[in-house]
């Protein structure tokens, strides 16, 4: 088995283990659904889709997310495993995608648990299946790219709380980037064409372009190319601990 | 092989280790020891691959650990210190884990399996997780993720630390028997184990190299190197007559038994003088000994630089 691999079976076992695995599971349904219901009337619109339903997403990744990526290496930090890790026969970014893998799983079997409601608005009325798959993966991505960038300032830090708070802090300033509030605020301060390279970053207009059903090659790129500068990020960040 | 080129690690303003040439080859226990904080833990994490130096190089089995640092980790089997692993696994989980890591292949990964957890004695703890375990038994289960794929190169850093007087003995057998063919390189602070372990020694202090030597050279350097005490009751009268030999340096009497020293001036050999003297006296003495050396006295000289204690007659001192 690769080195990934095993690190990967390791770090998911090692969410079940622990309670906070099922607590994570439990929250992020409970949340899933009271967004989409009440937060998002999923009744009232009279549509059978799942828009209000993935809209909420981003939001319910700020927290939730975080609480998944702090752990994964300000814990090894302040344990100690992190010599053992890192002494093992693996490179840093081998050691780094098997966590990342571990996470990323993790978030995707939460989102299947959320299948009911797939089934709910398929015995309503007659949903585009296409376009819900599509809102899955944009979905799924744009977890990715939240953990990556947990992931990166988990390696920042020994304390769970800090990499915790970093996390949501960030990933809140890049949903925030594309909201017209946002835009508009900057108008003022900003060229034009800087604006429209601030709007691009925003996670929330990718996501909802693909969750809308279109897949765009570039709101893909956008999320792959997100998760691996995290990533690297990350790795840079723990090859700097190291060295003097 | 194990070998260290003016290695080097700074943290700010502070050298934590400097300029250090170590070489363990292979068949030899090498022993590093030094005071508390004297930059053991940071040779042996740079040696591991965990720091990155910052001069000088380090090599194990010939893989320099900034170039190729995964076939230099292949090589080596590292108890860092403290043993850390994961408390939440259970023990065979975690052993296993370190298997698939390493990449081992399913036949030879479980025969080293239950070689290695026979040889630390693990069987009964297999199925317990790592955090309800001992200070020992976890200290085991680090010693067995260090030689699970018996590694040409062990380095172990305060192996026995926290371990009861059997399972130091133990640990002790199992590195005996694994040294013929490998090289281990140690890190203690407990003066026993040098004797009981390492075919050589390097001291550090401040990260400076202070000696290498064997155990028998070092002792050699203590004052107590042969030196004669003995126990005598009624010594008092010998005192005098044993300081008119002409190889004795100096004498001194332990203040708590009463137990007579007798220093040897240099290159001079004072057992048989010694002896004879005392048979002449008819005195009687209950044991006498020739001292190798104290390795104490010489560690504590060579860390703090402090010369040896002047030598003279000296009464009831303490």
């Amino acid at each position: 088995m690769s080195p990934v691999g095993a690190l990967m079976r390791r770090e998911l076992r090692s969410y079940f283990v622990t309670p906070v695995a099922y607590v994570f599971l439990v929250m992020f349904l409970v949340l899933a659904g009271i967004l989409t219901f009440y937060g998002g009337d999923f009744y009232e619109r009279g549509q059978a889709d799942l828009q209000p339903f993935f809209a909420m997403h981003a939001w319910l990744y700020l927290i939730l997310v975080p609480s998944v990526s702090m752990r994964m290496w300000a814990e090894e930090s302040k344990g100690g495993t992190l010599e053992l890790l890192l002494t093992l026969p693996l490179s840093l970014t081998q050691a780094m995608l098997g966590k990342f893998f571990a996470a990323w799983l993790f978030i995707g079997l939460a989102l299947l648990l959320t299948f009911p409601i797939w089934i709910t608005v398929n015995y309503l009325g007659a949903p585009d299946n296409g376009v819900i798959l599509a809102g899955y993966l944009g979905s799924w991505l744009m977890a990715g790219a939240f953990l990556a960038i947990g992931a990166c300032l988990s390696a920042l830090t020994r304390s769970q709380v800090v990499a915790f708070i970093l996390t949501v802090v960030v990933c809140f300033l890049l949903i925030l980037l594309g909201q017209p509030q946002v835009l508009d605020f900057l108008q003022g301060v900003m060229p034009r064409r800087l604006i429209n390279g601030v709007a691009h970053l925003s996670m929330l207009r990718h996501f909802e372009a693909i969750a809308r059903g279109v897949l765009d090659v570039r709101d893909l790129l956008y999320f792959l190319l997100s998760i691996t500068a995290w990533l690297a990020a990350g790795v840079l960040v723990l090859d700097l601990k190291r060295t003097p | 092989m194990i070998e260290t080129h003016q290695l080097t690690r700074r943290y700010g303003a502070l050298t934590a280790v400097d300029a250090l040439n170590i070489r363990a080859e292979p068949g030899q226990v090498l022993g590093l020891l030094g005071p508390n904080g004297a930059g053991k833990s940071t040779v042996m994490r740079m040696i591991a691959g965990f720091l990155v130096p910052s001069s000088g190089t380090a090599q194990v089995c010939g893989h320099d650990v900034s170039k190729e640092p995964v076939k230099a980790k292949r090589a080596l089997g590292y108890l860092p210190e403290g043993a850390p692993s994961y408390g939440e696994m259970t023990v065979r989980e975690f052993l296993i884990f370190v298997l698939r890591i390493r990449g081992l292949s399913a036949d030879v990964g479980y025969r080293r399996f239950d070689e290695v957890v026979s040889q630390l004695q693990l069987e009964s703890v297999l199925e317990q997780c790592i955090d309800t375990l001992s200070k020992g038994l976890r200290r085991r289960v680090g010693l067995a993720q260090a030689i699970l794929h018996d590694p040409p190169v062990l380095m172990l850093d305060e192996p026995t630390d926290g371990l009861d007087p059997n399972q130091k003995h133990a640990v002790r057998q199992l590195i005996d028997a694994m040294a013929r063919e490998r090289t281990i390189l140690i890190s203690t602070h407990l003066l026993e184990e040098v004797h009981a372990l390492c075919n050589r020694v390097v001291i550090i202090a401040n990260g400076k190299l202070l000696a290498d030597a064997t155990p028998a050279e070092l002792e050699e350097r203590s004052r107590y190197h042969g030196a004669v005490s003995f126990s005598a009751p009624g010594s008092g009268v010998s005192q005098e007559m044993l300081g008119r030999l002409p190889q004795v340096a100096a004498i001194e009497v332990d203040p708590l038994d009463g137990r007579i020293t007798v220093f040897p001036k240099v290159g001079q050999r004072i057992l048989e003088p010694v002896e004879t003297l005392l048979r002449q006296q008819g005195l009687e003495v209950s044991e006498i000994q020739l001292e190798r050396g104290r390795l104490d006295e010489v560690f504590r000289q060579i860390t703090t630089g402090s010369t040896p204690a002047s030598v003279g007659v000296t009464e009831g001192k303490g």
